[in-house]
């Protein structure tokens, strides 16, 4: 594979409304055809941070550069992006066709090319059989189609995707989520998408930026981000994490009740500072062989049955909160547990993620 | 039915008002427009539809068309500064909405005859207008301005155009602001996208405020009597001429008849209108699949 380029840079952007700061001093590249995701809990400026690559914003400080050329003062009429709007803002006097006509009809093509480059997204989007309704007499489903095709038919440089599932059900969701990934391969334009829900970045983006109080955290790959968060709120804000406070030693942390977990402590972490260490569920075995390097005991809380595995809540003397233990339904049928039950627990040194406090 | 139901029973109080309120009353005036003039006033109780002819004599249809040009220019300066006005409002922040709105509408808690009395105050010879101009260093003839066409069009603009903010402000409150933006985002100029956009979804406030102005002022007398001064007259002064002064009341009902068909006939185009508009967004049904 050739090297990746960047098609857009985001450049120490900040943006300040009165005397609050939205989005703070961000810089990130986003390539070339990748699917990228903007995820944070909301209030962290990734929704401020998607209008202005929009253009409904302007920062007050920074450069947003699209191929190179600076187009954060460029109006939205004017730029090679386009905005698929979280409540889809159809237009509700159109049909779905005129809809999907209109951002061609803008850039005044000849009638037979928007007719052809319309049926062909209709087609694509599966949208052939409601080309005539209006807006109204759609379904979340279907508006979300039109609202995508609406934007797509433009062949931006770049497709932004606010909350683009937010408003549907669960099941629904996941279908559009794989559809979405499939639409943005066909197309070969560049997806970024805003979202709060850490699942659907993880399923969806190539790359992701993690966001907080207008501030970038993380900005990698999906599995990059999951095995190695950059801090506590990040390994705590993607997927579930297991944490045990304590202090700093030369080769992991001592728990509170002097149980030492083993685990490669980060540079900025010196010996005896509070830290904390923290183990995915996933990483967590039951009754795990004699030679692991960390291992607790513990008394089952509740279990929870989802199908492919079982979720278990164990009480340990190491932290506060209960921990997730994720067993596999296989594990869970070779050597049963009930509620009430003592359990050993055991993990690898290599799967424990040492954090500042 | 054997029994009333409870929802016509909650009609009827109302019924029975405007059938001895508005019903009778017109029925009278409708019958009085088919009898001749008395000798000496009063009615001569035989049929005729001489009345009605006349409604259609060159002097008097003239002045109906004189009439609706007026309500018609009225109601066009309305809309357009109405609907400014609306657009405004629904774009300034949340909270001061009430505040603008109530101010848009403060003159009508005012007594309509007062208000139109005040409009003399400004457009005198040497009314403030004047004053200003004079102020500003204007020294030549002071402006004729009152008792002209244009005084009694500022007077129908003046009176009405409340109406019009508030019929266009509720549509234009509603829009959905990332309509707007969702047009810019495809490539549409502000120019444009209001053209597409925010007009066409706002054309039902513009015709109800339209039409409530223009009924109002086509019908209307004691602006055009109080600003166009004696000489001007609309049908509004003509009716009321021919039964108070003229005492000529079958001319005069067979004149009322005509304004009345007139403002019916516009009201009824406006909701034929509304409800095909209503129709076509529902005649597909919901959603399927």
């Amino acid at each position: 594979m050739s090297e990746p380029r960047t098609l857009l840079a985001i450049d120490q952007v900040s943006k300040n409304f009165g005397r609050v700061t939205a989005v703070d001093g961000i810089s990130l590249d986003i390539r070339e055809n990748e699917f990228f995701a903007l995820l944070g809990p909301s209030g962290c400026g990734k929704t401020t941070l998607l209008r202005m690559l929009a253009g409904f914003e302007t920062p007050s400080d920074g450069r947003i550069l699209l191929d190179g050329k600076d187009i954060a003062r460029t109006p939205p009429n004017k730029r090679p992006v386009n905005l698929m709007f979280q409540s889809y803002a159809l237009f509700p006097h159109m049909s779905v066709r005129a809809n999907v006509s209109y951002g061609l009809e803008m850039e005044r093509l000849p009638s037979a090319e928007i007719r052809s480059r319309v049926d062909a997204i209709l087609a694509t989007t599966e949208l052939v059989p409601f080309a005539d309704r209006k807006p109204d007499q759609l379904s979340g489903g279907q508006k979300q189609r039109v609202a995508l095709a609406r934007a797509l038919v433009k062949r931006p440089r770049l497709l932004l995707l606010d909350e683009p599932l937010g408003a549907l059900d669960k099941k629904l969701r996941g279908a559009m989520q794989l559809e979405l990934k499939r639409l943005q391969h066909e197309v070969g334009i560049t997806f970024v998408i805003v979202t709060h829900d850490q699942e659907e970045s993880l399923v969806m983006a190539d790359r992701m930026a993690v966001l907080k109080d207008g501030k970038l955290l993380q900005c990698d790959t999906p599995h990059a981000v999951y095995e190695h968060p950059a801090d506590r709120f990040v390994a705590d804000f993607i997927g579930v994490m297991n944490f045990v406070p304590g202090k700093a030693t030369a080769d992991g942390v001592a728990a509170t009740n002097g149980t030492r977990i083993a685990g490669k402590l980060p540079t900025e972490l010196t010996a005896g500072q509070a830290a904390v260490a923290s183990v995915r569920p996933e990483r967590i075995r039951l009754f795990p062989p004699a030679e692991t390097a960390n291992r607790t005991t513990g008394t089952v809380e509740a279990l929870a049955y989802q199908g492919l595995d079982l979720q278990l809540h164990v009480r340990t003397p190491l932290s506060p909160k209960p921990f997730l233990v994720r067993v596999t339904a296989d594990a869970a049928d070779r050597r049963p547990v009930s509620s009430g039950d003592k359990v050993e627990l055991g993990w690898d040194a290599a799967d424990v993620r040492i954090f500042k406090e | 039915m054997t029994r009333p139901s409870r929802s016509s029973l909650l009609m009827a109080p109302a019924l029975v008002w405007l059938t001895a309120l508005m019903v009778v009353p017109c029925a009278l005036v409708l019958a009085l427009a088919f009898f001749r003039r008395g000798i000496y006033g009063g009615i001569d109780y035989t049929f005729t539809l001489e009345n009605f002819g006349l409604v259609f004599d060159p002097l008097y249809a003239g002045i109906f068309l004189k009439s609706a040009r007026i309500a018609g220019t009225a109601t066009l300066i309305a809309v357009v500064v109405g609907y400014a006005a609306a657009y405004a409002i629904a774009a300034a922040p949340r909270r001061w909405q009430p505040v603008f709105l109530f101010f848009a509408v403060l003159p009508f808690w005012s007594n309509y005859l007062i208000r139109t009395y005040a409009w003399i105050v400004l457009l005198n010879r040497e009314g403030l207008i004047t004053q200003l101009l004079r102020w500003l260093g204007y020294t030549g003839e002071p402006p004729s301005m009152l008792y002209t066409e244009g005084a009694v069009i500022a007077g129908l603009v003046y009176n009405y155009l409340p109406f019009v903010i508030l019929a266009c402000y509720a549509p234009l409150s509603r829009l959905n602001p990332e309509l707007a933006e969702a047009s810019r985002d495809l490539g549409a100029s502000a120019a444009t996208t209001f053209r597409r956009v925010i007009l066409p979804l706002t054309v039902p406030g513009i015709a109800a405020g339209a039409v409530f102005v223009f009924v109002l002022s086509i019908g209307n007398f004691v602006t055009p009597a109080l600003l166009g001064g004696g000489r001007f007259q609309m049908i509004g002064n003509l009716v009321y001429d021919q039964f108070l002064t003229a005492n000529d009341w079958p001319f005069g009902a067979a004149l009322a008849m005509a304004l009345i068909a007139i403002m019916l006939l516009v009201l009824m185009a406006q909701a034929l209108a509304a409800n095909r508009a209503a129709g076509r967004s529902a005649q597909t049904g919901g959603a399927d699949g």
